[in-house]
């Protein structure tokens, strides 16, 4: 399978024209014809994905300037802006999906991001490298070193990701922030999906990235 | 391209400014009496003329039209040298084969704007009705005015719907007056360095302008054109004023510093012993062989008035209501006079609205004039932009 990695790298390049797991599992939650907010939405390609596959009417929210201007250059609608301060000027369910792609552990703030997700839009996708898989575990324990995996190829000192949590960490906060789970997939570096009726402590020893729908009870 | 004869040499600024009021160097559409101009003042225009340019070809199912409306002191030639200053084109950065605005592929219109001087009806206009200019008897012109003459050429050219319309700060409120009085005439929109209202300080400024055009006795209770003088000094005063909010403090001082113009040492004088004194006196001095004073009253009042949530109960979002068209909003860092938070709010209710919003921060510090400017990230950014709205839309190119 493909994971995020920096641009150039050998995963990346291997298959060019397919896209990312992550991707594809985010897009097949989206019901055909949806407004869709992408936030984070990086260069476009899952924008793109939604447009192309599910009919989506997509927006998207992008803090580097060259994304933003190679999303405006393939067409899409995105709007430069930072997630951790942002989301707070767009009205309550705007959209029918708020997706946050691998950008979590990257916000300053990310229950309150999670929050105004879950104010904006009906659902919520989140999707999200998992800090508790055993590779980085173990390198933790063997090595007692910050990992440093093919997902998460950066150097402490380098990387964007300041809030790594773990499947479980994610569940607990969906908890505390009262709202259902409706979806979770969780699956390992070769793309295989970490079974569906296994216990979250296997997901998180297991599931190298987690993809969670998510709605409010009320 | 429309190459046009210079006659500077044989006539004076005042006499130049006269011709092209009434017999532009451009093409004219004159709207009779069965076509009046209601304006937002509650009186008609009985009959105007609206000169514009036109660059390209219109497709055959007349779907690649793009307008630009120009800013406060421009004026129609967007692509051609200027009649009367005989310079090049001022966006002929963006406009032109090739380039951004594409035309090989687009048929590109820039109207003057009502109001102006430069051919469309304005106060150094002829009226009909004494035979004398208009003068200050020119009724006052808001934005929407100015955009229902537009939308009045394009009825007459036989376009329906805009591919795009385009422009940067006075033009982009015109950009966004497109796409609140006619949201189903536009494909897309693309307003640049802009906002959705005029500012207090922004009003400020012209305030100053305008004060210092009437404060110069040849200004005549704006009858000049007929009296036969020029309020040169009181315009190139408003002239210097209004361009350093163009430009930004680090752009001045990049391009001149406290550096002395032509002298080893100050004069203790009140020469312009500065570069940058220099630069504004010779801005202010070529801005008067080209403009009416009349007409920057007229076209600043007509920014001061710009409220678009004014008109739709204060709540900038209902102004956008009916938009279907995709917005690409474009902000520069430097730019004191339209910020990038004025940008943000009117995104801000695009998206409220509905409407598929783009907007981009450009960093540079060429201030509010970058638009005007050598500026690749605007370049890619438009491109891309027009392109897929072409694509979209399924643009054919001209035959």
């Amino acid at each position: 399978m493909l994971t995020k990695t920096s641009p150039g790298t050998f995963v990346a390049q291997a298959i060019p024209k397919t896209p990312r797991l992550d991707l594809v599992v985010v897009a097949n939650m989206v019901e055909p014809g949806s407004r869709v907010l992408d936030v984070g939405c990086g260069d476009g390609e899952l924008l793109q994905l939604l447009t192309e596959t599910r009919n989506a009417d997509g927006r998207g929210i992008e803090i580097s300037r060259d994304g933003v201007n190679e999303c405006v250059a393939k067409g899409l609608a995105v709007i430069q802006g930072d997630a951790d301060t942002d989301l707070a000027d767009y009205p309550d369910n705007t959209f029918d999906y708020v997706i946050l792609s691998q950008t979590l552990q990257a916000t300053r703030r990310p229950r309150w991001v999670l929050e105004q997700m879950l104010r904006i839009g009906k659902r919520v996708i989140v999707s999200f490298p998992n800090f508790g898989h055993w590779r980085i575990r173990g390198q933790l324990l063997w090595y007692g070193r910050m990992p440093i995996t093919q997902n998460l190829p950066v150097s402490w000192y380098d990387t964007p990701n300041i809030h790594f949590c773990t499947i479980r960490d994610f569940v607990d906060l969906a908890r505390e922030l009262d709202v259902k789970i409706e979806r979770a997939v969780a699956f390992g570096p070769s793309g295989g999906r970490v079974r569906f009726d296994a216990p979250w402590w296997f997901w998180n020893l297991f599931g190298e990235q987690a993809v969670f729908l998510l709605s409010r009870k009320n | 391209m429309t190459i046009v004869r210079i006659e500077r040499e044989k006539n004076s600024p005042a006499e130049i400014i006269r011709r092209e009021a009434d017999e532009p160097h451009s093409k004219v559409v004159r709207f009779g009496s069965d076509k009046p101009l209601k304006l937002d003042a509650g009186v008609e225009l009985s009959s105007y003329q609206v000169a514009y340019q036109t660059y390209g070809e219109l497709n055959a199912e007349r779907s690649n039209a793009i307008l630009i409306c120009h800013a406060l002191t421009g004026d129609q030639h967007v692509h051609n040298v200027h009649p009367v200053t005989g310079k090049d084109g001022w966006w002929d950065s963006i406009v032109g084969p090739g380039l951004p605005i594409d035309t090989d592929r687009f048929f590109v219109i820039c109207s003057n704007v009502l109001g102006g001087c430069l051919g469309t009806t304005g106060p150094a206009s002829k009226n009909e009705a004494t035979g004398e200019p208009y003068g200050l008897s020119f009724p006052v012109v808001t934005i929407r005015d100015m955009v229902r003459a537009q939308a009045a050429l394009l009825d007459h050219l036989g376009i329906d719907q805009l591919l795009s319309v385009a422009g940067g700060s006075m033009g982009g409120m015109q950009v966004l007056q497109w796409a609140v009085t006619y949201p189903e005439r536009i494909f897309s929109a693309l307003p640049i360095a802009t906002a959705a209202r005029h500012s207090a300080q922004n009003i400020a400024f012209h305030e100053v302008g305008r004060q210092a055009v009437m404060a110069d006795p040849d200004w005549r209770n704006g009858k000049y054109l007929s009296e036969g003088t020029s309020p040169r000094r009181g315009l190139a005063v408003a002239r210097m004023a209004a361009h350093i909010t163009y430009l930004s403090d680090a752009a001045l001082h990049r391009k001149f510093g406290r550096r002395l113009q032509d002298r080893e040492l100050p004069t203790f004088g009140f020469d312009a012993d500065f570069q940058v004194e220099n630069y504004l006196r010779y801005q202010g001095s070529s801005f008067v062989e080209r403009f009416d004073a009349n007409s920057y009253l007229y076209i600043t009042r007509a920014m001061d008035y710009f409220d678009l949530a004014g008109e739709h109960g204060d709540v900038l979002a209902n102004a956008f209501r009916n938009l279907k068209a995709r917005v690409c909003m474009v902000s520069f860092t430097s730019d004191w006079l339209f910020p990038t938070e004025e940008a943000r709010d009117v995104v801000h209710a695009l998206n409220a609205a509905g409407a598929p919003v783009s907007f981009a921060e450009i960093e540079t510090d060429k201030g509010h004039d970058a638009f005007l400017l050598d500026e690749p990230e605007l370049f890619a950014i438009v491109r891309g932009f027009l392109d897929s709205a072409a694509k979209k839309r399924g643009v054919k190119a001209p035959k």
